[in-house]
C-alpha cells in the first residue's frame, strides 16, 4: 500500500497545480495586494494562485482514493532531443545565421524519431533547409542574414 | 433588408483579388495538412499563424478560417479512408465512412461529406449574419461587470463542457489565467513573474504557447507512441453519389446543420458532441438502424454537416462578444490580437469589412472546399502515405521560424521548447492543454474588467451578482457547475466503492 501513489496521474497532477499556484503566491508576495477597491498588481495572481491550490488539493485527494496510473508511454529520446534542437535553433539564429540554425533544427529533430536513417535525414536536411530559404527569405522577405559572423 | 446590404457588402470585401487567393490559399493548406497524419487542427493553425504576420488583418482572418474549415474537411477524408480521424469530431465519420471505403464507394462519401459542409455552411454563413448584429448590439450595452461574469461563464463552461476531467479541466483555466498575468501591470506598470528577464516585460508570446504546446508538445507525444496506419486506398470509386444517395442524405444533413449550429453557440461543447448527437439521431430516425455501422450514407452526412455546423457557428460568440467558444477560436482571438485588434462587440462597428468579409469568406470557403476536394482526391490520397518521420521535422521548421519571426528574439524559441516539454507533461498527467489557452488569452482582460468593475462599485463584489444581466451570467456558470460537476465528482468515488 505504501508508495503506491507515485505512479498515480491524479497526484503528480494535483501536486503540478500546487506547485504553480504555491510558486504564483510567493512570487507575488512581492507585489503590492491592495484592495477589492484598488486591485494592485499581486492582487490577481494571489487569487489565482489560491484557487489552484485549492484546485490541486481536490484533484490529489480525489485522485488518491480512485488512483488511476499513470499509462502514457513517453520516449526520452523525443523529450530530450526535440526541445534541445530548438534551442539550439534559437542560439545559431542568433550567433551563425538561418542556413546554420535551420539545419541543426532539422537534424536534431529528425535524430529524436526512432527510426534514423543517416543519409535520408542528411537529404531532408539539405532539401527543408533550402526549400525553408526560399519560401521565407525570399518568398516573404523575412529579413534574417543566411549566413552570419564571417 | 439589411442583412443582404450587409452580406453584399461582405462579399465586395471578400471577393477581391487579394482576399480570394488567401481564402484558397487557407483553404488548400489547411486540408494538405488536415489529411496529413498526425496534425489536428490546432497545431495546423498555430503552426501557420506566423504565415499571416505580413498580411492586411482582413485577409489574415480569411486566410486562417480557410485553414481551420480546411483541417476540419482533411479530418473526415483520412477518416473516410484510412480510418482514422484526424480528431475526435471525425471519429464518429469514420464508423460508416470507413465502411463505405471498404465497399469501394469511398469516392461517394467523400463527395457526400463535402456536399454535406457545403450544405451546412450555407445555412450557417446565413445564422451568422443573422445572430451576429444584434448579439453585438446587445453586447455594447455590457459594463465590466456584466463582461467578468460573461467570461467567467464562458471559461467555465468551455472546460466543463470539452472532453476529458472536469475539475483538471477548471484548474488548466486557471493556470492559463496566471500564465496571462506574466509581464508588465498595465495599471502600476509592475513587471510579474517576469524574473528580470526583459523579453518577458511584454508577456508570454500567445504563438509562444500555442505553438509550444500544440505543435511541439504534439510531436513529442506522436514520437512517444507511433500508431500504425493501414491505408485502404485501392478503390476510391466513383466521386458522384448516385441520386438515391442525395435523396437519403439530404434530410440527416437538414437535421445535423440544425443540431450543429445549436452546440455550435454554446462554449466549450466541441464539433464532436454534435456529430455524435447527429448519429444518435439518424439511427434512431431510420428505418433500418440495423444498416447504421455496414456503411450507411446517412451516418456521414448527418455527422459531417452537423460538424461543419458547429465550426462554423462557433466564430458567433469569438466575433461578437470577444469570448473563445474553442481552442481554435482561442487561437482565432490571438490572431485578432497579434494584429492589433481589441476583440469585442465593437470589432463589427469599427471594422465592419473585417466581420462582413469574414462572413462572406466562409461560403466561399465552403464552396471552394467542394470544387476542390473532390477532383484532388488522388493528391489527399497519396500525401497520407507520406511516413511521419519525415514530416515533423518540417512541422518543427514551421513552428521554429514561425516563433522567431514574431518578436525576433531567440527567448522566444527557448520559452517555446520549454512549454513543448510542459505540454507532453499535461498530457501524460491528463491535463487538457486546450482550456489554458482559452484561459491565457481572456486573462488579462479578465483582470482590467474585475478591477473596473470593482472600482465602480466602491470595492463591493455583491456588483456581480445586484446587477440583472451579470447575475444571469453568474447563475447560468453556477448551474453549469451543478449539473456536471457535482456528479462527475460522485461518479468517481462511485468507482472506490462500486
Amino acid at each position: 500500500m505504501k508508495m503506491t501513489f507515485l505512479n498515480k496521474k491524479d497526484f503528480w497532477a494535483g501536486a503540478m497545480l500546487i506547485g504553480f499556484g504555491a510558486a504564483a503566491m510567493f512570487i507575488a508576495r512581492g507585489y503590492r495586494f491592495g484592495s477589492a477597491l484598488r486591485m494592485g498588481p499581486g492582487f490577481f495572481p494571489t487569487i489565482l494562485g489560491g484557487i489552484l491550490i485549492a484546485f490541486g488539493v481536490c484533484i490529489m485527494a480525489l485522485g488518491l482514493r480512485s488512483g488511476e496510473k499513470i499509462q502514457e508511454k513517453l520516449s526520452l529520446r523525443a523529450l530530450v532531443m526535440l526541445p534541445l534542437s530548438l534551442v539550439l535553433f534559437g542560439f545559431l539564429m542568433e550567433k551563425a545565421g538561418f542556413l546554420p540554425a535551420l539545419a541543426a533544427l532539422v537534424f536534431g529533430s529528425a535524430a529524436s524519431g526512432r527510426e534514423f536513417k543517416f543519409l535520408e535525414v542528411l537529404l531532408l536536411t539539405a532539401v527543408l533547409t533550402v526549400a525553408s530559404a526560399a519560401l521565407f527569405i525570399w518568398g516573404l522577405g523575412l529579413p534574417y542574414p543566411l549566413i552570419k559572423g564571417f | 433588408m439589411e442583412l443582404f446590404h450587409n452580406l453584399f457588402f461582405g462579399f465586395g470585401v471578400a471577393l477581391t483579388l487579394q482576399n480570394l487567393l488567401y481564402c484558397f490559399i487557407g483553404v488548400f493548406v489547411g486540408t494538405l495538412i488536415g489529411v496529413l497524419p498526425g496534425i489536428g487542427p490546432m497545431a495546423t493553425i498555430a503552426m501557420l499563424l506566423p504565415l499571416t504576420y505580413n498580411v492586411p488583418p482582413v485577409a489574415a482572418l480569411i486566410m486562417l478560417a480557410g485553414i481551420y474549415y480546411g483541417a476540419q474537411y482533411g479530418g473526415s477524408t483520412t477518416s473516410i479512408l484510412v480510418n482514422l480521424p484526424g480528431e475526435t469530431s471525425s471519429v464518429v465519420t469514420c464508423i460508416d465512412g470507413y465502411q463505405m471505403a471498404r465497399q469501394g464507394r469511398a469516392g461517394a462519401a467523400l463527395a457526400i461529406a463535402a456536399i454535406g459542409s457545403f450544405i451546412a455552411g450555407t445555412i450557417c454563413t446565413l445564422i451568422v449574419a443573422m445572430f451576429g448584429p444584434p448579439l453585438a448590439d446587445m453586447a455594447l450595452k455590457f459594463g465590466s461587470p456584466e463582461y467578468f461574469s460573461l467570461m467567467l461563464m464562458g471559461l467555465v463552461a468551455a472546460a466543463v463542457l470539452a472532453q476529458g476531467d472536469m475539475i483538471k479541466s477548471l484548474a488548466m483555466v486557471v493556470l492559463g489565467l496566471l500564465l496571462g498575468v506574466v509581464g508588465s501591470d498595465v495599471d502600476s506598470g509592475v513587471k510579474r513573474f517576469c524574473f528580470d528577464i526583459y523579453e518577458l516585460a511584454d508577456g508570454i508570446g500567445f504563438v509562444v504557447i500555442a505553438v509550444g504546446v500544440f505543435a511541439v508538445g504534439e510531436i513529442i507525444s506522436n514520437l512517444s507512441d507511433p500508431e500504425e496506419r493501414t491505408i485502404f486506398t485501392s478503390r476510391v470509386g466513383s466521386l458522384y453519389p448516385t441520386l438515391q444517395d442525395m435523396k437519403q442524405s439530404i434530410a440527416p444533413i437538414i437535421r445535423g446543420t440544425m443540431l450543429g449550429a445549436f452546440f455550435g453557440v454554446l462554449p466549450g461543447t466541441g464539433p464532436s458532441i454534435a456529430s455524435f448527437g447527429s448519429y444518435m439521431i439518424e439511427k434512431k430516425v431510420a428505418k433500418d438502424p440495423s444498416r447504421f455501422g455496414h456503411g450507411a450514407i446517412e451516418g456521414v452526412a448527418g455527422p459531417e454537416a452537423a460538424n461543419n455546423a458547429d465550426a462554423q457557428c462557433k466564430f458567433i460568440p469569438m466575433l461578437t462578444l470577444g469570448i473563445p467558444a474553442s481552442g481554435t477560436m482561442a487561437l482565432m482571438l490571438g490572431a485578432l490580437m497579434i494584429h492589433g485588434i481589441t476583440p469585442g462587440p465593437t470589432v463589427m462597428t469599427q471594422k465592419p469589412d473585417l466581420f462582413w468579409g469574414l462572413v462572406a469568406s466562409m461560403w466561399i470557403g465552403n464552396l471552394m472546399l467542394v470544387v476542390l476536394n473532390l477532383p484532388l482526391v488522388g493528391l489527399w490520397v497519396s500525401l497520407l502515405k507520406v511516413p511521419y518521420r519525415l514530416l515533423f521535422p518540417a512541422i518543427m521548421v514551421f513552428s521554429a521560424i514561425g516563433i522567431y519571426s514574431a518578436n525576433n528574439i531567440s527567448f522566444d524559441v527557448y520559452l517555446a521548447a520549454l512549454f513543448g516539454v510542459f505540454g507532453i507533461a499535461w498530457r501524460i498527467l491528463g491535463c487538457s492543454p486546450v482550456p489554458l489557452l482559452l484561459g491565457f488569452v481572456l486573462g488579462p482582460m479578465m483582470e482590467e474588467n474585475l478591477r473596473r468593475a470593482l472600482q465602480v462599485s466602491n470595492g463591493d463584489p455583491s456588483v456581480f451578482v445586484t446587477q440583472p444581466i451579470s447575475l444571469a451570467f453568474i447563475m447560468v456558470t453556477v448551474l453549469i457547475l451543478i449539473v456536471m460537476v457535482l456528479p462527475a465528482v460522485r461518479n468517481r468515488r462511485g468507482d472506490l466503492t462500486g
